[in-house]
This record gives C-alpha cells, sequence and structure tokens, in this order.
C-alpha cells in the first residue's frame, strides 16, 4: 500500500491565489471591456465611415466653390465616439487626395472655396477619432461652374428695379422742365447767411471735405455743395481755403471752385493755392487744420463730406475760435458731435437732399424724389408689415400669418 | 534706442497736448513732423505697395496681368492735368472712379440699409418672439418692438423731403428728429467713453513708460 500523497496548506493559499488572480484578469478582459479604453491585446477602436458623400457645385457664384455633403457616422451619437470629420478633396484623374477641412461632429457639410472654375474635383470624407480615420467612399466628380445670374437675389433685384425706375421717371420728368416739389431744409439757408458773415468780417472760410477719397458718395456731395459755396465766394470776392487729405479730392475741388469762378465772371480770383493737400494721415490731417483754424481764424467752416473720429477735434477747435460751422455727413457715429458742436448739421440723407435742391439739376432732384418713392414704399411696408405681424402673432389667423411671412420673405437677402 | 523713442515720443505727445493751452511753437513744430512724415511714409507705402508691389511685379511677371495696364493708363490720364492743354482728359479717370465705385456699392447699401432694415421692422408690437403666447411677452420686448418700428418709420418720414413738415405728417417727423437724437445721445456716451480708454492710453504711457510712475 502507498500512502496517499498530501498537499502542504501553504501550498493550497499559493493555489487559491492563482485561481484567483486568473479568473479577475479573465473577467476584466471578457466583460468589462470599453471600445475607447482598448489595452493591447484589444481590437483597436474605429469609428464608423460616413456615407452617401456628394459633391455639388456651389449655386450662384462664380465657379469659386464646392458644396460637400455626407451622412453622419454612425457613431456620431453625440457620446465622443468621433472627434470629427476630415474632408480630402482630389483631382478628377488622382488619388492623392489632400486635406481641405475638419468639421465637428453632427455636421454634414462643408463648402470648399479652395477650388477653380472649369476643374474637376472628388472629395471623400472621413469619421476621425483620437487620430484614427475611417474613409468614405469617394464622391461624384463636381466641376465648379459660374452662374451668370444669382437668383437669390431676384428680390433685391426687383425692390432696386422699382426705386431705380422711380429715380429715371423723375429724372426724365424733371429734365422736361416739370417742377418738382423739395421741402426747405434749415441748414441751407444758413450756408448764404454763414457766407455773408464772412464777408462783412473780412475773414476767410474753410470748407473740409472729409477724409474720405472720390470713391465716397458724401465726398460728392460735399464737393456738389462746394459749388454753391464757391460761386457765393466768388460773387462776394472771400478768400477760401480748403485743406483735403486726398489727391483726387484736391482735383475734383479745384475743378469745382474753378467752374464756379468763370461762372462768376471772375477766372483771374481763382488760384490753384485755395484747395491744398495736406496728407492722407487722419490725425495728421486733423493736427494742420487745427493748426490752420487758431492761426487763420475763419469767419465760417463747413464740414460737408465722410468723417470719422477727427470730427469733434475739428468741431470743437472751430467753435473755440468763434465761427460759424454748418456741418453735414451720413456717418451715424459722427453726427452727435457736429449736432453738439455746429449751429447747424445736415444729418444723414439731408447732405444728399442739399447738394440735389442747390444745384437744381434734373438728374439730382429725380434721384431725390425717386428715393422719396422708395421711402414712401418702405413706410407702407412697415405699416403692413408690422400691423400683420402683431395681429397674426397676438390672435392668429391664416390671412395674417401667410401675408406677414410674405412680407419676411420679400425683404430677406440670401446670399 | 528704446529710451531715445520713449523721449522722442513724449516730447511730441506733450507737444500736441499743448494745444489745449494755445497755439503755440511747440505745437507748431509737432504739427509739422507729423504732417510731413505722414505725408512721406504715405507716398513711400503707395509707391512700393501700388507702383512696385501691383503693377510692375503684376506686368514682369511670368505670367503678366495685362488688366494692370487698364489702371496705369487711368493713372497716366490723371497726371496730364499738369498739362493745361490736354488737362481735360483728367476728368475721365475720375468719372470712371466715382461711376464704378457708386455702382460697386449700390448692392451692397441697399441691402443693407434697405433690405435688412426693413426685414428687421417687421415685427409683432406685442411680444418678443414669434410662435409664443401674445400674453407672456414682457413689458421690455414690447415697448422695445413698439420703438423700432415707430422710430424707424417716424425716422423715414422726417427724411422724406417731397412734402412739407406740416399738420400730421410734421407731428410723425417731430417724433422721428426726437427719436434720432436720443440715439445721437446714447452714440454720444458710447463714443466719448471709447475716448477717454484713448485718453487713459496716452496717460499711461506719460506716467507709466516714461516716468516711471505707474508700474
Amino acid at each position: 500500500m502507498t500512502d496517499k500523497p498530501t498537499i502542504s496548506p501553504c501550498l493550497k493559499v499559493i493555489s487559491a491565489s492563482f485561481i484567483f488572480l486568473f479568473f479577475n484578469i479573465f473577467n476584466q478582459t471578457l466583460f468589462s471591456q470599453n471600445p475607447l479604453q482598448s489595452n493591447q491585446s484589444a481590437p483597436i477602436y474605429i469609428p464608423a465611415p460616413p456615407t452617401n458623400v456628394r459633391a455639388q457645385d456651389f449655386k450662384y457664384d462664380r465657379g469659386e466653390a464646392v458644396e460637400v455633403r455626407w451622412e453622419l457616422s454612425a457613431d456620431d451619437t453625440g457620446s465622443n465616439f468621433i472627434t470629427g470629420y476630415e474632408i480630402y478633396r482630389a483631382g478628377e484623374k488622382s488619388d492623392s487626395f489632400i486635406l481641405v477641412g475638419f468639421v465637428a461632429p453632427k455636421n454634414k457639410l462643408l463648402i470648399d472655396k479652395n477650388v477653380e472654375r472649369g476643374k474637376y474635383y472628388r472629395f471623400k470624407v472621413a469619421a476621425s477619432y483620437d487620430g484614427r480615420l475611417s474613409y468614405s467612399e469617394i464622391s461624384n466628380a463636381v466641376t465648379p461652374e459660374m452662374d451668370i445670374i444669382n437668383w437669390n437675389l431676384l428680390n433685391l433685384f426687383l425692390v432696386g428695379l422699382i426705386v431705380a425706375g422711380a429715380v429715371i421717371y423723375f429724372i426724365a420728368h424733371a429734365k422736361r422742365g416739370k417742377k418738382l416739389f423739395i421741402r426747405k431744409i434749415a441748414g441751407l439757408e444758413a450756408i448764404d447767411e454763414a457766407i455773408g458773415r464772412a464777408t462783412e468780417m473780412g475773414r476767410p472760410i474753410l470748407f473740409i471735405p472729409g477724409i474720405s477719397d472720390m470713391d465716397d458718395v458724401q465726398t460728392i456731395a460735399g464737393i456738389t455743395l462746394l459749388g454753391r459755396v464757391a460761386k457765393v465766394v466768388a460773387d462776394y470776392d472771400i478768400k477760401i481755403n480748403m485743406p483735403v487729405s486726398r489727391s483726387l479730392v484736391m482735383t475734383t475741388a479745384r475743378e469745382t471752385i474753378k467752374e464756379a469762378y468763370l461762372g462768376a465772371g471772375r477766372p483771374d480770383a481763382y488760384n490753384d493755392d485755395m484747395v491744398r493737400y495736406v496728407t492722407d494721415e487722419q490725425f495728421g490731417y486733423v493736427a494742420a487744420v487745427d493748426g490752420i483754424m487758431v492761426r487763420e481764424k475763419p469767419a465760417t467752416c463747413f464740414y460737408l463730406g465722410a468723417f470719422f473720429a477727427e470730427s469733434l477735434i475739428l468741431a470743437e477747435t472751430g467753435n473755440s475760435i468763434g465761427a460759424i460751422q454748418i456741418a453735414g455727413t451720413a456717418q451715424p457715429a459722427q453726427l452727435p458731435f457736429f449736432v453738439v458742436a455746429c449751429d447747424y448739421t445736415l444729418i444723414g440723407e439731408e447732405l444728399f437732399a442739399a447738394s440735389a435742391y442747390l444745384s437744381n439739376e434734373p438728374k439730382q432732384l429725380g434721384s431725390l424724389k425717386g428715393q422719396d418713392v422708395g421711402k414712401f414704399l418702405a413706410m407702407i411696408v412697415i405699416i403692413i408689415g408690422v400691423v400683420s405681424a402683431t395681429v397674426s402673432h397676438a390672435w392668429g389667423g391664416e390671412f395674417f400669418i401667410k401675408l406677414s411671412e410674405y412680407m419676411q420673405r420679400i425683404f430677406t437677402i440670401q446670399n | 534706442m528704446q529710451i531715445f523713442g520713449i523721449w522722442v515720443a513724449a516730447f511730441l505727445t506733450l507737444g500736441i497736448i499743448s494745444f489745449l493751452y494755445k497755439d503755440n511753437p511747440w505745437y507748431k513744430v509737432c504739427e509739422s513732423i507729423f504732417v510731413g512724415i505722414s505725408a512721406g511714409y504715405w507716398f513711400v507705402t503707395l509707391f512700393f505697395d501700388n507702383i512696385l508691389g501691383l503693377f510692375w511685379r503684376g506686368i514682369t511677371a511670368p505670367d503678366p496681368n495685362y488688366m494692370l495696364l487698364v489702371g496705369a493708363t487711368l493713372g497716366v490720364m490723371m497726371l496730364l492735368r499738369l498739362v493745361p492743354s490736354i488737362g481735360w482728359i483728367s476728368r475721365w479717370p475720375l468719372a470712371f472712379v466715382v461711376g464704378a465705385t457708386a455702382g460697386f456699392y449700390l448692392i451692397n447699401y441697399f441691402s443693407s440699409n434697405v433690405m435688412l432694415q426693413v426685414q428687421s421692422t417687421l415685427m409683432p408690437l406685442l411680444g418678443s418672439r414669434f410662435g409664443q403666447p401674445v400674453f407672456s411677452a414682457s413689458l421690455y420686448d414690447t415697448i422695445g418692438n413698439i420703438v423700432i418700428a415707430g422710430g424707424t418709420f417716424t425716422g423715414l418720414v422726417y427724411f422724406f423731403f417731397s412734402k412739407e413738415h406740416k399738420g400730421a405728417f410734421g407731428g410723425a417727423a417731430r417724433i422721428g428728429i426726437w427719436t434720432i437724437m436720443i440715439t445721437f445721445g446714447a452714440s454720444f456716451g458710447y463714443t466719448v467713453m471709447s475716448r477717454m480708454s484713448l485718453l487713459i492710453g496716452r496717460m499711461e504711457f506719460i506716467f507709466g513708460d516714461w516716468l516711471g510712475l505707474i508700474r
């Protein structure tokens, strides 16, 4: 007989510990595995790719953009299973795709604006997670084309057509010699008074046409008013001083004053030095004009044109020397300063209306009347739109709801 | 060199500020330096950016852009006013600039200053948003909407030049100019505060960078 082998208690404890450790590891590996927290032994998590990638020409542009759309990845569930989408582009027959954009999860559109008109492009989109990508199928080929007409702006065109038609009608009306009524503008009557004061005091007139160039309609309006001022100046034989900050404005102002002197029959009295270029630099120009003001002490200062941060500095200096000041600008942020510091201010469109009123030219008068038609239509639209919106909002009613939506749609600009 | 620059800047800053007392030689020096340097700076900038940078490099490039010659021709036409007998030619580029710019900006101004302005005014007077119960509207929103719609309408009345401001029309125009003036008041206060920050910036330079009294 042989004795049964015996197991020592120490060996039992060691064996039990190994079995516990084995089951613990087995359990963690099989049942507690998070796909996003994989270890070396688990498969690497790769998100599902986006699908149905299609590319189409961006509508109503100059052939400079392509619209890429796709369906979201199945893993784009809002639980941070993807970090975004990478969009790749290649030429028609090329397989070398380059990265052209990245969008956040839940987005399924990219507008690629780095394309050339007439060339073929294909796209593919990759869902990305932590540097790992899963690519979609390659999209259809697309060619950016230029669209001659932007139909999204049809409403803008039609409203513009109505106003432009009214302008053309009234210009033709004025050219036929019909009288167009324009109400008096308070600041304008002051122009003659102010020039008369300068004559009595024997002091010069200072005319500032703003600091914008001739491509600003406010400068053009200011120069038109200069024509009227220069005519009276030529009649009264007063000195006019006009420092400018733009070379084109200098050229135009000289032409305008020269014509005014010719019209007054005093071409010999005209001098190019009446209009002087100072500098294009905004505050350098202001420093020079302030110096001119305190040294020459003009009796009247005109500020008619486009003004910016220099408006109050100029108007305050003019005020300190006791000059009569007439200002006019369409810069909303600068108007308060002129209203505070000047004797008369032409607010916004009054500047353009004054220009038309004084010149009495059919084109300017007709434009002003045509714009009044536009304003009248805007007033009617506001009344109808606000009433229909209020009624539909408060009490409902299909008619008012549709009317309100229709009015909104007419004035909505889609780019 | 930096210390020298700070001293020059301080000298010029104080010179310009001295104008608040009265016109003086110090201000005249600073004014002349400012005007002279800025005019020279603009000349150099425009020459290197436009004539050399855009035009010359554009037409001497391997793939020349001959459209630049159109701009250059217009520029030369401007200079012809220096020749009195053919000075009238200089009016053509001027007309081109004025006309082209007016046409270019027409669409932008018309869409932002007309279409969007009118669209933003089309709102229910009672209530803040479409789709919300009317009685849930706060008094603040209702007053705000009335001010926007009423202010825009009466503002348009004020700028209507085809009718005298008399009677009810005149009353609406008066409300319009009051609305505009109140807006100007708010804008004035806002802009003055921004100018104060510019003054504070200069004072920080004087008392901090220059005198070292502020750390």
